[in-house]
């Protein structure tokens, strides 16, 4: 079988290199150089880790988006490092030969073996408004989780309900962690999740043998602990009080801030503006539109994508989650109001009303 | 159920039931039942989608605006045709025309979805029902790069040492013990008939087409900002045009941005014209010649299109794939098709999990009715109700409803609009002749260039032979595609010229905002989505969204049997269909995999106005 080592190999990477790697790995996981010689070992001779890729109510854009992945290609995740066992979207075998993998799986590599899913169970009609193999999906997911090492909640669906679960969440779908309660989940959100932050996930999984650093909503760090306005290459037009007022007007076409269009971009935390989509072509924002927050828990009930937003407030980049998350939801339309004036303020300096208003705004923030 | 004639087909539920649940290598969840004779021929097929989500339940009330991202998110794999759809139902309905610019870049990403979504069908969802993956190991890498020079001299991806390197790729895959995704496949059936050469070209396409359709859907991310689902916006596009003023290397469309789209579109012709339409004969030529022509089903009568591709935006006379009804299988007649007329596409419930007060009649979308009612049933059901075993056709059987057309089942998707455009090109309509020239070109091609060049007899059938099978089907889907790049190409220089003759408006914003709107309004958005002919109905009161319902292409095909017991594309296709072993589905996975089935897309509801849900079991 084809070990991590060996992909590397073929993909031109030198024994040197590798070792370097190893010995990088180490000084991540703060483990001394005695180790280096262990983890290369690993690496040389792990077999490929199974996952087992499931579906509940969802619109497979997140295989979608994994598929789209440059670096790494999708088709060396496949083929190399890790063993899609099992998913209904790209798997050969159908019917009672597809479901049979899953018990083998589940028998030969349990503990062991990853649950990746995308999609979520509605719970209304016990469960049969996604049936399986004849039977409620919810079953097939606990089945599943249970001699699992750890999951991954792929996309919006599987992390927060998405937008079947808007309401009224007629089938009464529900995310993950509220039906799988007693192992690691990993939230990828995102409607769907970038396709390089898909790939960055299970390869840091699989090349460290751990669950990335999450936040206290169960978030990786390393994709979302910043805002996309934090680093949105538009940030300083709203830092100058330069704003798109309507579609294609003027200021549209010079790619100021879309903050008055409604952009989400100042409360989602996401990295469309750092990581960017399809191999770092471009980001919503980038193309025109507002963010609209896809990757946030209820984003399709917090009023339309076009309300200027009226929650955020003016915290520092160097805050994250876990630091402003319990304050944001406490912010009121007054502070909002201080936001914009702030900016209002710093493009018209000379004038005093403008002054006045932004000195009672930084008050209140 | 005693055996009964349907649409030319006899239906006898009388043999021996196989049952293959998941139906894999699809959009969605789906459920298919069949009964063979004794000479293991399907004589009864039941095709059933086994997934709900409510999503026009929850549009009920919410910013018409607002709508296309929610239904743009029915489906990841036609990532955009819905929310395309959508805009256009919500314009219709307010009266908005969007400027040529936002016509010709929404072209432009509906025609890179049509290509994208049509190769990654082919060669990701659909290949494997055609290609053993674990022949291509004993292919010769000389004899396989012979082969790909003859089908496609213009391919520069085609030496034996580039073949003998995927070869030995696979063979290393394959030696892992780890099959992943190709574990537990048919291999070696006999239903499987290419040489190994051939499965090791198709093979080392699988994995090229894998590399090459992330880069197709960076048009969608130019001017959409990602992909899946880009953004959208009623009353034209978000992507403002600045070429060469203040700011313009940070606006969505500078000369950069332009150059990347039309490199993107190149790529897309070229795949097309040296990969995926080569493949297709080929493997349709080696099948046919098998004796393998099965699975039209309907296709070979009845077949609907909206119609699309207009020339001149607003202009239905301009379209470049035009509409219409075939009845009957008579290409002289073609029915107009109206999705306003109440009398013309209505959706039953007789044998879904709904009800109606009348069961008996259909309702036109404008005037759905939904009440969900699970409940499996039927004298003929086995099983309990969260444990299925069998179902029974007789009675309820499925989550999606059946449309149909004055009362007709129908097959839509690339087939059939290929079916219309020809029909059309014989009526003498000058627009189609570019579909008549491909699908003859096809015919000869599977008939006799291919054969020939093979060593292999030649044939004689005709277009309306060749095109009503599960080749067929997978054939329209190919051309379309390389139709689709072709005119989007055109579609790329028109904007340019436009934007030369100094238009760079790309939104109408006369009626943004919901204060400029009529206290009511209804509209109708049509779009030839991948999988065929999508409707979205739309009722706008005191700017709100009263009612909003979608008629999906997997909807129609997917469709249970209706009250006179006619069945849909799906069930009629497998009809007839001999299977080698039927312990393995290969024939069943082919001929439902050609029609690339989205179950998230079909399996929608309509709300009735101020209707709620009916059962809501918590647990």
């Amino acid at each position: 079988m084809e070990t991590f080592y060996e992909v590397m190999r073929r993909k031109g990477i030198s024994r040197r290199s590798f070792l370097k790697y190893c010995s990088l790995t180490a000084t991540s996981l703060g483990l001394a150089p005695s180790f280096i010689p262990h983890i290369a070992h690993a690496m040389e001779n792990k077999p490929r880790t199974p996952v087992l890729w499931l579906h509940g109510l969802e619109c497979t854009c997140c295989t979608e988006s994994f598929i789209r992945s440059a670096h790494p290609l999708a088709k060396d995740v496949v083929l190399s490092m890790l063993s899609l066992d099992y998913d209904d979207t790209l798997m050969a075998a159908a019917g009672h030969q597809a479901e049979a993998i899953l018990e083998e799986i589940m028998t030969q590599y349990k503990g062991k073996y990853i649950l990746a899913v995308e999609g979520n169970p509605p719970l209304n009609e016990d469960g049969m408004f996604c049936i399986q193999s004849g039977k409620p999906f919810v079953e097939k997911l606990k089945r599943v989780a249970k001699d699992s090492k750890a999951i991954i909640a792929w996309g919006s669906c599987a992390s927060w309900g998405c937008v079947q679960a808007a309401k009224p969440n007629p089938t009464q779908a529900t995310p993950i962690h509220k039906v799988i309660t007693d192992k690691p989940i990993i939230k990828v959100p995102g409607c769907p999740p970038i396709p390089e932050v898909m790939t960055g996930v299970i390869t840091y999984m699989l090349t460290f043998d751990r669950v990335p650093e999450l936040d206290r909503q169960g978030r990786p760090k390393m994709f979302y602990s910043q805002r996309i306005h934090d680093k949105c290459y538009r940030r300083p037009h709203f830092d100058a009080g330069q704003f798109v007022e309507s579609w294609d007007d003027e200021s549209a076409r010079k790619g100021y801030c879309l903050y008055k269009m409604g952009c989400k971009g100042p409360t989602t935390y996401n990295a469309c503006s750092t990581v960017q989509w399809n191999e770092g072509t471009s980001f919503p924002i980038k193309a025109g539109h507002g963010c609209i927050g896809c990757s946030e828990e209820g984003f399709w009930d917090r009023g339309s994508f076009y309300d200027r937003l009226t929650n955020i407030r003016q915290f520092g980049i160097e805050s994250n989650a876990d630091k402003v998350g319990g304050t944001a939801a406490a912010i009121v339309g007054a502070t909002v109001a201080a936001h914009a004036a702030i900016s209002v303020a710093k493009r018209a300096r000379d004038n005093a009303a403008a002054r006045k208003q932004a000195a009672s705004a930084s008050n209140n923030a | 159920m005693a055996a009964y004639e349907t649409q030319g087909f006899r239906l006898d539920n009388s043999g021996r039931r196989i049952v293959v649940d998941p139906v894999t290598r699809i959009e969605g969840h789906m459920r298919c039942e069949v009964n063979l004779d004794a000479n293991n021929v399907i004589r009864n097929a039941v095709s059933t989608g086994t997934m709900w989500r409510g999503l026009e339940v929850i549009l009920k009330g919410r910013d018409p605006r607002d709508a296309w991202a929610f239904v743009e998110r029915i489906c990841g794999v036609c990532t955009g045709c819905h929310a395309l759809t959508s805009v256009r139902a919500v314009e219709d309905a307010l009266g908005i025309r969007v400027p040529l610019n936002a016509h010709l870049i929404r072209e432009m990403m509906a025609k890179t979805l049509q290509v994208h979504d049509h190769a990654v069908h082919f060669y990701h969802l659909h290949a494997l029902d055609w290609v053993d993956v674990v022949s291509a190991l004993n292919a010769d890498p000389k004899a396989t790069s012979e082969l790909q020079q003859m089908v496609s001299p213009s391919h520069p991806l085609s030496s034996p040492g580039y073949f003998r390197d995927v070869q030995n790729r696979l063979k290393q895959f394959v030696d892992s013990g780890q099959l992943g995704p190709f574990s537990k496949g048919y291999w070696g059936s006999k239903a499987y008939v290419l040489p190994p050469e051939a499965n090791l070209m198709a093979v080392t396409h699988y994995l090229e087409a894998l590399d090459l359709q992330k880069e197709w859907v960076k048009v969608h991310t130019i001017f959409g900002g990602k992909n899946p689902h880009p953004n959208y916006m009623v009353g034209g596009v978000p992507c403002a045009i600045n070429l060469d003023g203040d700011g313009a290397a940070g606006a969505p469309i500078n000369m950069e941005r332009l150059n990347f789209v039309e490199a993107r579109i190149k790529e897309m012709i070229e795949f097309n014209n040296n990969v995926y339409v080569p493949d297709v004969l080929a493997i349709g030529t080696l099948y046919k010649n098998a004796g393998w022509l099965y699975g039209g089903g309907l296709s070979a009568t009845s077949v609907a299109d909206y119609g699309t591709y207009e020339k001149v935006p607003y202009d239905a006379s301009t379209q470049q794939l035009p509409g219409g009804v075939i009845l009957n299988g008579n290409w002289d007649e073609i029915h107009p098709l109206d999705p306003r007329d109440p009398e013309q596409v209505q959706e039953f419930v007789t044998h879904s999990w709904y009800k109606y007060a009348d069961e008996s009649r259909g309702l036109h979308p404008w005037d759905g009715v939904t009440e969900a009612h699970y409940a499996p049933e039927g004298p003929n059901f086995k099983g309990t109700r969260t444990q299925i075993e069998q179902l029974d056709e007789s009675a309820k059987y499925s989550w999606i409803k059946s449309p149909r057309w004055r009362g007709n089942a129908v097959e839509v998707g690339p087939l059939s609009r290929y079916i219309l455009s020809y029909a059309h090109a014989l009526k003498g309509n000058q627009r189609c002749q570019r579909v008549k020239e491909q699908v003859d070109a096809s015919a000869a091609a599977i008939n006799s260039v291919i054969p020939k060049a093979l060593g292999l007899p030649e044939t004689n059938y005709t277009a309306k032979q060749l095109l009503p099978t599960t080749i067929g089907r997978t054939l329209g889907r190919a051309l379309e595609s390389q139709y689709a790049a072709e005119m989007m190409m055109e579609d790329f220089r028109q904007l340019v010229d436009n934007i030369r003759n100094g238009d760079t408006t790309t939104a109408n914003v006369d009626k943004w905002d919901p204060a400029t709107w009529p206290k009511e309004a209804k509209g109708v958005g049509t779009v030839a989505a991948p999988r065929g002919m999508l409707g979205h109905w739309i009722k706008i009161k005191d700017g709100r969204i009263e009612n909003y319902q979608c008629v999906v292409p997997t909807t129609w095909n997917g469709s249970p049997r209706d009250p006179k017991g006619q069945i849909g594309a799906f069930e009629a296709s497998l009809m007839n269909t001999p299977m080698v072993n039927p312990e393995e589905p290969v024939e069943i996975l082919r001929t439902i995999h050609s029609f690339d089935p989205c179950l998230a897309c079909s399996t929608h509801v309509i709300s009735a106005d101020g209707q709620e849900m009916a059962r809501v079991t918590v647990r």
